[in-house]
């Protein structure tokens, strides 16, 4: 393999945004023919952008590949089973996990932390025990805990956040408690872009006998993610927030606890025997596999993988954080401008406010002028509440967003605050 | 001016803007700055309009035949929405308000300069000043 560099190179970078047909459409096209606006894609965070080759291999797959896994003895079943499983092979040697079936493909993160929520709290919580979470979570990581508590009597207790955005971990280490059954919580924040130190939260709850979900959602396509260094117990992504398709997801779990736990859904794909009288389920991956999956979706999700590996991770993190550090002041120098979340080693995410303006305005405005950001609360109202906001202006980058892009950011920031001020 | 006056009215003042984004949007700010200021006392939970992203109060009285609508938001292009219904429906009779046809929205292309959060807030506002309307139509009978 050749030797991938550490970062992205000009020209590099050009090829990759070909590699993107809707990064040359325009928007905003006037009914009176008049040229639309480049787009300038900075919802990253809400969802990325598919490379050709992830497009390509669902167009592949339902043109030449289309027909169920793991139930026909024909050929066609038997060839896409083996492309279905050798995509689980890639996602498992992506996170470094130590065995394929740990890696369960779900319909995202949201399914994913549901199943936990639901298989791993069945089994392992109950009355009185209680579950650890974090201020920053998206709700998709909240809600499956809160209504797991209120329906089994278990407790949810919640890690707050700084000032500046990053874990209070002097308040982790006390609410990590006797009987702290879990701690869920994000790799990276997706509305203040902070990065958790994961590993060593990680490493504490294990010491207090508590086991960790991490959600990777915001962090598998920014960065190197190993299960085993990081020794989770589970960890959640969605392919479509990694150049993949929507509606897929994986679920890593240690062996040990998925072979404890007891199916989530089940149904079709998920046994051996079924009798009236009794069902014994299938080993893993299939037991947490009911029904017939989004196959082309999980395909596509090891295609997008690869994709992002021939550029390197590496390549990626650097372009990205220099999208963040040249973006960072300019929009600072914006009178007004005040930046939500500065912890020290952010991934490439810039949530703001502006005195005097709505988020929503603000977001109206550059989407006129071509530029596709997040406004509103992004999932993570206990988090505008900590901070006393009703919600923010959200850029998120990715490795094929560009410096320019980033000058036409802020000169549109400009223009909107021009208009509403 | 009859409620059809006042949507041609707007429908003509927009079509100045042809294709400009920009104009359109400086006058829906202007508007939404313009708006008379309401009541804080007016600005009640209960007064708020589901669906929006940002918030809308929304406050209506029956004066003498006519309703009189108030209202403001947080963000200004949403008070500036906001200002074009009262302007269109404010100081009618509810019949005249339950019947509007509001064809402006579609003429002005306000719909499809809106994102979708926002077209949705829009049908809301206007649901709820329909019902307004209505709710004064049946305490009047
Ligand atoms: C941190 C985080 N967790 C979970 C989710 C939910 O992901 P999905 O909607 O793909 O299930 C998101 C998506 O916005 C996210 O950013």
């Amino acid at each position: 393999m050749e030797t991938l560099l550490n970062h992205i190179t000009p020209a590099q970078l050009a090829g990759i945004r070909a590699d993107f047909p809707i990064l040359s459409r325009t928007v905003h096209q006037a009914t009176d023919g008049s040229q639309g606006k480049p787009l300038i894609y900075l919802d990253n965070g809400a969802t990325s952008q598919k490379p050709r080759a992830v497009i390509d291999a669902l167009a592949h797959y339902y043109s030449f590949q289309n027909s169920n896994i793991h139930r026909g003895i024909h050929r066609l079943s038997q060839e896409i089973t083996v492309v279905y499983e050798k995509a689980r092979e890639t996602i498992q040697k992506h996170l470094h996990a130590l065995h394929a079936h740990e890696i369960i493909f779900t319909r995202g993160t949201t399914d994913a932390i549901c199943l936990v929520a639901s298989s791993f709290g069945k089994r392992f919580i109950t009355s009185g025990d209680e579950i650890l979470i974090t201020e920053m979570e998206h709700h998709s990581n909240i809600l499956p805990w809160q209504q797991f508590c209120e329906e089994q009597g278990a407790v949810l207790k919640v890690v707050p956040v700084t000032e500046n955005g990053a874990l209070d971990l002097i308040a982790f280490g006390i609410l990590l408690g006797k009987k702290t059954k879990l701690f869920a919580c994000t790799h990276v924040s997706n509305t203040l872009g902070t990065i958790n130190p994961v590993k060593e939260l990680i490493r504490l709850a294990h010491a207090n006998g508590t086991a960790v979900l991490i959600d990777g959602a915001q962090a598998v396509p920014h960065m190197h993610v190993d299960v085993q260094d990081l020794d989770a117990d589970f960890y959640c992504f969605s392919a479509h927030k990694t150049f993949g398709p929507t509606g897929v997801g994986i679920l890593y779990g240690k062996e040990k606890w998925l072979n404890e736990m007891p199916p989530y859904q089940v149904g079709g794909g998920t046994i051996k025997t079924v009798t009236f009288a009794k069902t014994e389920y299938a080993d893993l991956p299939l037991k947490f596999e009911a029904g017939t999956p989004h196959i082309a979706g999980g395909i596509g999700l090891a295609v997008a993988l690869d994709y992002i590996n021939t550029i390197g991770l590496d390549a990626i993190a650097s372009h990205e954080h220099a999208l963040l550090a040249y973006a960072t002041p300019q929009l600072q120098a914006i009178p007004g401008l005040r930046i939500i979340g500065t912890a020290p080693g952010k991934a490439s995410v810039l949530s703001f406010v502006i005195d005097g303006t709505h988020p929503m305005d603000i977001g109206t405005l550059l989407d006129q002028q071509g530029i596709a950001v997040r406004t509103g609360h992004h999932c993570t109202q206990p988090l505008m509440a900590r901070f006393g906001i009703p919600g923010t202006v959200r850029a998120s980058f990715a490795f094929y967003n560009t410096m320019e892009e980033v000058d036409k950011l802020e000169q549109a920031v400009r223009k909107a605050v021009k208009m509403l001020i | 001016m009859t409620i059809a006056e006042t949507e041609r009215e707007i429908t003509e003042e927009f079509e100045l803007f042809g294709s400009d984004w920009e104009g359109k949007y400086e006058h829906l700010i202007d508007l939404g700055k313009s708006l008379p200021l309401i009541d804080p006392n007016l600005k009640t939970d209960d007064k708020l309009i589901k669906g929006c992203q940002s918030k809308v109060w929304l406050h209506s009285a029956l004066e003498g035949e006519n309703v009189v609508y108030r209202a403001d938001s947080d963000a200004i292009i949403t008070k500036g929405i906001a200002g074009l219904m009262i302007r269109v429906l404010s100081e009618h009779t509810p019949n005249e308000i339950i019947d509007a046809k509001l064809e402006f929205i579609d003429q002005i292309g306000l719909k499809e300069h809106l994102s979708p959060t926002r077209a949705n807030g829009l049908v809301s506002m206007i649901k709820q000043m329909k019902m307004d309307a209505l709710a004064f139509k049946l305490n009047a009978s």
